[in-house]
């Protein structure tokens, strides 16, 4: 479904130029369920933002169902960006005054899309909040509020969640409850899920981990069951 | 998104930052409503003048003397003054068409006294043309008559206000008043014929006495040149209603400098139709410097929009970042901050409308510093204002807009 051929990032800075990424090259099929690894700095975020639309890579080739998103104006991007992927943040990124049902209209909102109400409940029903609908971020616990931001990521029907640190600010228990969400989503809807995290314990709980350091793939467990098979 | 989703939106985030919203709003309120109410007090400055002017009625013209200076000799006394009492006789006996009434007029101060009441009085020396000539009413007895002129009587017609002041509740008519000049030397009594309707306003009619021009003509010889003429202040004319002034006063003109054998005008002809552009031109200037002054207001105010909404941008570059990642684009952003300019502004020229309009009938009609202030609204400076303010906000909402649009998400969604 999406294809990364040899992209490369960098920054220019005071001290020169850093790369962000180098070379990478990677393929994402559907009902993939996938944790991206690495230390701080190693480059995963800036993957992540590559692959979900928001930042441009440098150099290299990024094909979406075929399209080849380099080509696309920054609207355009924009907008594909709201229709195939949904973002998860470790801070939830909820926007503060907000009540949980105007947070999951706002995609909607953004690609014209009708029955706003009737989809964002349904959203938060499935997620287990139906008596959370009205709260605002302040009045709801972290794994609601992520549980919030869950639903505004899937209220558009995406192909790809991309979830940074997605239970980095949870306690263990809240953790594992919104892993068993993503691996529901998985399994039953056919979305793709795409978790960056530093945790093992949460990289184990998916089928497919990219270990990144210093911008480059140093390994990708879906190649050596291929090569292994 | 559509334009009501967005105005939505702006109307939310507007509505939670209440303090910042009012004193933003309060800015262009304030420059609104006072472009409204300084044009309103121009305006009605204007009128009133207008007023005042059209008092005295507008089919007037007057003949003024103007000072020769011919060979560089400053002549005696009045030799300078060049128009005459027998002037307003030979215009009227020209029979100038468009000319209605013909008055001299000659101001002197005098003595009067009225049993035990003693007063200085503005005299005017005239003749019965002056009664239509200037539109005015006789209360009771009568104006002076063409005979008190031919017999230069000791008669005399009281203005209202020195009616009341010389003889209090008493009935003035047949009364005899003593006017004494020239510091006692000369005095003679007055046989008074006739009171003067009020006039009121800001007009000073009310305190004249007019006596026949020709009593103090015979009576009083330093008033007399060499030639025997009396040397007068003022001629009034009244042409007919509607009549082109200026071809009235061309022809006056013409007939006068040709009266007096010379060959360019020694006088000069005001027009009340003059006197009131001139009147105009004042007050249009003043309307503008007020105008101008609330105009610098709302220019104070639209600063104001612009630098709340470029704050509202770096306070709100996360907000921006996570509606761009659930997939607005920058045309998206811009329109949500330019709508919330919009809308501060609209709900600032809103209002300013109706303080300004408040603020001008507050003080219509009002006396302040012994004035009486009046206010007229225009309907075009609410227009201009209403839509000054919302310009304003558009052009001051534009570029923090289009800041907005041009952040880049990654450093939006990263901006703590």
């Amino acid at each position: 479904m999406i294809t990364l051929n040899s992209i490369s990032k960098y920054y220019e800075t005071e001290a020169g130029v850093v790369s962000a990424l180098v070379n990478i090259n990677l393929s994402i099929g559907e009902s993939e369920f996938i944790s991206i690894m690495g230390q701080s700095g190693s480059g995963k975020s800036t993957l992540m933002n590559i692959i979900g639309c928001v930042d441009r890579p440098s150099k290299g080739q990024y094909l979406i169902d075929n399209i080849d998103v380099g080509t696309l104006s920054d609207s355009n991007r924009s907008r594909l960006r709201g229709k195939l992927f949904g973002f998860v943040f470790q801070s939830y990124n909820l926007l503060p005054r907000l009540s949980a049902i105007e947070q999951v209209e706002l995609p909607l909102l953004y690609q014209q899309i009708d029955n706003r109400k009737e989809r964002a409940i349904q959203a938060l029903i499935s997620m287990g909040l139906s008596d959370r609908i009205h709260h605002t971020p302040n009045q709801l616990s972290g794994g609601e509020q992520q549980r919030v931001a869950i639903a505004r990521s899937l209220v558009v029907n995406p192909k790809i969640i991309l979830a940074d640190e997605p239970t980095g600010a949870l306690d263990t228990k809240t953790g594992l409850e919104v892993m068993r969400i993503f691996n529901e989503l998985v399994q039953k809807q056919g979305i793709s899920v795409i978790i960056i995290t530093h945790e093992s314990n949460i990289a184990e709980q998916t089928n497919r981990i990219i270990r990144i350091s210093d911008g480059k793939i140093i390994e990708d467990t879906d190649k050596i069951v291929k090569v292994k098979a | 998104m559509t334009i009501l989703d967005g105005l939505q939106m702006a109307i939310r985030s507007i509505l939670a930052n209440r303090t910042r919203s009012s004193l933003t709003i309060l800015g262009l309120l304030i420059g609104v409503s006072s472009v409204i109410a300084l044009i309103a007090v121009g305006q009605g400055a204007q009128e009133g003048v207008k007023a005042r002017i059209s008092n005295l009625g507008t089919d007037l013209l007057f003949i003024r003397p103007v000072a020769s200076s011919s060979g560089n000799v400053r002549g005696s006394a009045n030799s300078g003054a060049t128009i005459f009492a027998e002037d307003a006789e030979a215009i009227r006996n020209a029979s100038i068409p468009g000319i209605l009434h013909v008055a001299p007029q000659l101001n002197f101060n005098a003595q009067a006294i009225a049993g035990e009441n003693n007063q200085q009085v503005s005299i005017i020396g005239t003749d019965h043309e002056f009664l239509p000539a200037r539109d005015l009413i006789i209360e009771s007895g009568s104006f002076i008559s063409e005979k008190d002129v031919k017999n230069s009587a000791l008669s005399m017609v009281l203005g209202s206000d020195i009616a009341s002041s010389l003889f209090l509740e008493d009935d003035p008519i047949g009364e005899n008043v003593r006017l004494s000049f020239g510091g006692g030397r000369i005095s003679f009594n007055f046989r008074v014929t006739g009171v003067l309707q009020e006039i009121g306003g800001e007009s000073q009619q009310d305190n004249y006495v007019f006596i026949p021009v020709t009593t103090l003509q015979s009576r009083i010889r330093a008033l007399r040149n060499t030639s025997g003429n009396t040397i007068i202040n003022q001629i009034t004319l009244r042409s007919s209603p509607g009549i082109n002034q200026d071809s009235v006063s061309t022809l006056v003109s013409d007939f006068l400098t040709a009266h007096h054998n010379k060959q360019e005008p020694d006088f000069t002809i005001t027009s009340q139709t003059q006197l009131l552009e001139a009147a105009s031109k004042v007050n249009a200037v003043l309307t503008l410097l007020l105008g101008s002054v609330a105009g610098i207001s709302l220019c104070v105010g639209a600063i104001g929009v612009m630098n709340i909404m470029l704050v509202s941008v770096t306070e709100r570059t996360r907000e921006i970042g996570i509606r761009r990642a659930v997939g607005a684009t920058s045309p998206d952003i811009a329109l949500q901050f330019l709508l919330e300019a919009v809308t501060l502004s609209v709900c600032g020229g809103l209002i300013g409308i109706i303080v300004g309009i408040a603020g001008a009938e507050l003080v219509n009609e009002k006396e302040i510093l012994g004035e009486v202030m009046t206010t007229v609204i225009q309907p075009w400076s609410i227009i201009l204002a209403f839509f000054v303010a919302v310009i304003v906000g558009i052009v001051s909402g534009i570029y923090p807009a289009y800041r907005a649009a041009l952040l880049d998400p990654i450093v939006a969604l990263r901006n703590e």
